[in-house]
């Protein structure tokens, strides 16, 4: 009964993700940006964009430049997180590919990275008066949900194993449309579930600045306006103005 | 500087220093309301509108499917909280709702109550709240309070621009029929006359050609201001304040030297006598086509090759990142120059060529230090190189002065604090909010006082030019000591046939 369940939610957070997340990223492709606005100093070069959203993507610069102590955070929680990720890839092949097996001890301990990072995440938006003031009921929540995510996983991990191999047997079950019984484990459901709300949240929610960042006209403009014409389908139909100054008599 | 009255170290404020949250310190401070003679010449309702919740509400709909800026910054923001200490009027007035973040809140919160899930159906959850008058007027205050300087931009890890959203609360509130005086009226003016000021052709001549009387007096060379010259070389482009305020009208004295000095012929347009484009500050892209396409109008009429922009923050900004958008394309203007080009790009290019004569130690008297603009360092560039809206300017000033200091690094280049009158907020309805952003430039430029006796500071645009002459005298410095960049080359160049000041002593003493 309760692998149905679980299996339902799964199959719903990822349509709702993947589907909701796609309608939205389209929708921002779709919308033109009728101005060239990158924040300068800005590449001139397409290239040289790529390398300036590479060192926001990869190293977060822009952050690291305005805040050390939230980039510190955020770096151990982003890159914690990604490296658990890459970790879990596992569960989902019978054949594990060889940099899963590589990463699996990192991503193991790269858990209480990301635990530190959204603990000191929490810290500051409860202590630091300017953070607070900003922040409402869902911005805590997203933090307590993952927190809920890091905690049940390394739990598994180090405190109270589960009995793993069933849990690989469900998900490859999952992918092809077959459900496996899964342990009924308190940790396990609460790990899973906060799992698949998190996706389900997230195309409604701010975890759209992950896709987001790459459509931000800020950064990702080329700074070449005066050499190549810059104009949005919209304001190309704008009505035509007169060419040549009115009369002088006219501007009386 | 005012003398100290003890001989205790001055007590300078650290610019950076982040005050303690103090709620609603602003909320009283208003801008004057447009009048309705101000917002119709614009195309927006002369006075709030009786359904202005409706059409507020699709409004910015339509700017989300219009703009991807605006759509994106208001989804992706995580509250980090990154460019809270950032903007200089948080930084002068301690108002929460002068934080970046919590100023994009003020719209954010009405967006989502009407356009996302989340606040549709959880609107305690996220934030969201609905559109009421108060939250109308709110936005008035506070999107009153940007100076659209984008220094939050620069800290934010996905780009967010404060500036962006407050463009767009602009043209939302003009929209409903809540225009803001200064800005709307100036527009409707300039698309009157030509300029900001009203200014009609035969008063601008009169004054062009008194400043030609005042060039000839000091040089003894006949230094053309030319206007409305059909077949001229280069269509100057200048703020109308470089024709009456000082010290802009220096920075103008300036260009004409340099012109003179480099040998190319040269125009104002009476048509398009204005470089501003108040069209940028209320976030209309209409306007702003119009104001702009003055320009091209002129260009053509006039004939002329190349067109070159004088010393103004946001107007280089529209000219530089806006104008091939909006008045291109300039096919018909000469293609080996850049179209448009700033004046410091043709000074500099001047000076490497050797064009210009420059006796540094006539401005031996001023130790120096620059002011970026916010517009010209975050919102475009210059030269050839990333960067050159930094550099340009920083070698011109180094090649007609001696002595030149650099204020702080976290207060200059793409970090560099607006003056505190930018993006439509230089009015004497807001001069308490002026000299509260004034602050933390004011205290970076006091460090280097302090450090290296740095006298004046320069800039290359009209409204920093206008806002620290009027709160200088306020942090103890003369509203002189605020300067033309040109102001200086004029001063440095000595041009061909001009006797040097040595010279012309020497003439007297001998009978």
């Amino acid at each position: 009964m309760i692998s149905t369940v679980y299996a339902v939610l799964f199959y719903v957070a990822t349509l709702m993700m993947v589907v909701g997340t796609g309608m939205k990223v389209l929708k921002y492709a779709r919308t033109s940006a009728p101005l060239k606005i990158p924040v300068s100093p800005a590449p001139r070069t397409k290239r040289g964009v790529w390398f300036r959203m590479a060192r926001e993507v990869v190293l977060f610069e822009s952050l690291f430049k305005s805040n050390k102590w939230i980039w510190l955070f955020a770096y151990l929680f982003h890159f914690g997180m990604l490296l658990v990720l890459l970790r879990h890839f596992r569960y989902f092949q019978m054949e594990i590919w060889w940099w899963v097996e590589l990463v699996q001890p990192f991503g193991k301990y790269a858990s209480f990275a990301m635990l530190a990072g959204l603990i000191g995440l929490l810290i500051r938006r409860i202590f630091q008066q300017r953070i607070r003031y900003i922040s409402a009921p869902s911005d805590y929540l997203m933090l307590a949900l993952l927190l809920l995510i890091a905690v049940s996983g390394t739990m598994m991990t180090f405190v109270s194993k589960v009995d793993i191999i069933s849990v690989k047997a469900f998900m490859l079950g999952l992918l092809r449309f077959r459900i496996e019984t899964m342990p009924v484990e308190p940790v396990l459901l609460i790990h899973l579930g906060s799992v698949a709300l998190l996706m389900i949240i997230f195309p409604i929610s701010k975890l759209m600045h992950a896709p987001g960042l790459f459509f931000s006209p800020s950064r990702t403009q080329v700074d070449n306006a005066r050499e190549f014409r810059h104009l949005s389908a919209w304001a190309a139909q704008l009505p035509d103005l007169p060419e040549g100054i009115p009369a002088p008599e006219e501007k009386k | 500087m005012a003398p100290l009255d003890n001989n205790e170290p001055r007590k300078i404020g650290d610019p950076l220093k982040i005050p303690q949250i103090e709620c609603g310190a602003m909320a009283d401070t208003n801008t004057f309301a447009a009048a309705p003679e101000h917002n119709e010449p614009l195309g927006f309702p002369g006075e709030l509108l009786e359904n202005w919740k409706e059409v507020a509400i699709a409004k910015i709909g339509e700017l989300a499917d219009k703009n991807r800026a605006f759509r994106v910054y208001l989804d992706t923001c995580v509250k980090c909280g990154a460019c809270t200490d950032k903007c200089h009027y948080f930084l002068g007035t301690g108002d929460p709702k002068n934080m970046p973040v919590a100023r994009q809140d003020l719209l954010r919160s009405v967006y989502r109550r009407y356009y996302t899930f989340a606040g549709k159906y959880f609107p305690w959850l996220v934030g969201a709240r609905d559109l009421t008058k108060e939250v109308l007027d709110e936005w008035y205050t506070y999107y009153h309070q940007c100076s659209q300087c984008r220094r939050c931009s620069v800290a934010c890890p996905y780009g967010i621009d404060t500036a962006e959203i407050s463009m767009a609360a602009r043209e939302v509130l003009d929209s409903v029929g809540m225009g803001q005086k200064y800005c709307n009226e100036i527009i409707a003016k300039l698309k009157k006359t030509g300029n900001n000021l009203g200014m009609n052709p035969k008063a601008l001549r009169a004054t062009l050609e008194d400043l030609e009387e005042d060039l000839e007096d000091e040089t003894g060379i006949a230094v053309k201001i030319p206007l409305d010259v059909k077949g001229a070389d280069i269509l100057l482009i200048t703020p109308s304040a470089d024709f009456f305020a000082e010290p802009h009208i220096d920075g103008l004295l300036g260009y004409a030297k340099v012109f003179h000095a480099a040998g190319v012929s040269w125009t104002i347009s009476s048509y398009a006598s204005e470089a501003a484009n108040f069209g940028m500050f209320i976030g209309s892209y209409e306007n702003m086509r119009e104001v702009s396409w003055r320009i091209r109008q002129a260009a053509k009429d006039l004939g002329v090759k190349r067109i070159v922009f004088g010393e103004c923050g946001h107007a280089w900004r529209v000219g530089y990142s806006f104008l091939n958008t909006l008045a291109g394309p300039f096919d018909f203007l000469d293609q080996n120059y850049p179209i448009p080009q700033h004046i410091m790009e043709f000074t500099s290019d001047a000076i490497d060529d050797g064009l210009l004569k420059i006796d540094k130690s006539r401005n031996d008297e001023f130790v120096m230090t620059f002011h970026d603009s916010c517009n010209v360092a975050r919102g475009s560039a210059m030269g050839r190189q990333e960067g050159g809206q930094f550099d340009l300017p920083r070698k011109v000033l180094k090649a007609v002065c001696n002595h030149y200091h650099d204020m702080e690094r976290d207060t200059i280049r793409e970090n560099t604090f607006c003056c505190g009158g930018g993006g439509g907020l230089l009015t004497d309805d807001l001069m308490d909010l002026r000299i509260k952003g004034a602050k933390p430039r004011m205290n970076a430029l006091q460090q280097v006082t302090e450090d290296h006796g740095v006298t004046h500071m320069a800039a290359i645009c009209a409204i920093c030019k206008t806002q620290f002459s009027k709160v200088m005298p306020k942090f103890g410095y003369e509203m002189d000591n605020i300067m033309s960049v040109h102001q200086l080359v004029a001063n440095a160049v000595i041009l061909d046939g001009q006797e040097d000041e040595a010279d012309q002593a020497k003439a007297e003493e001998t009978p």
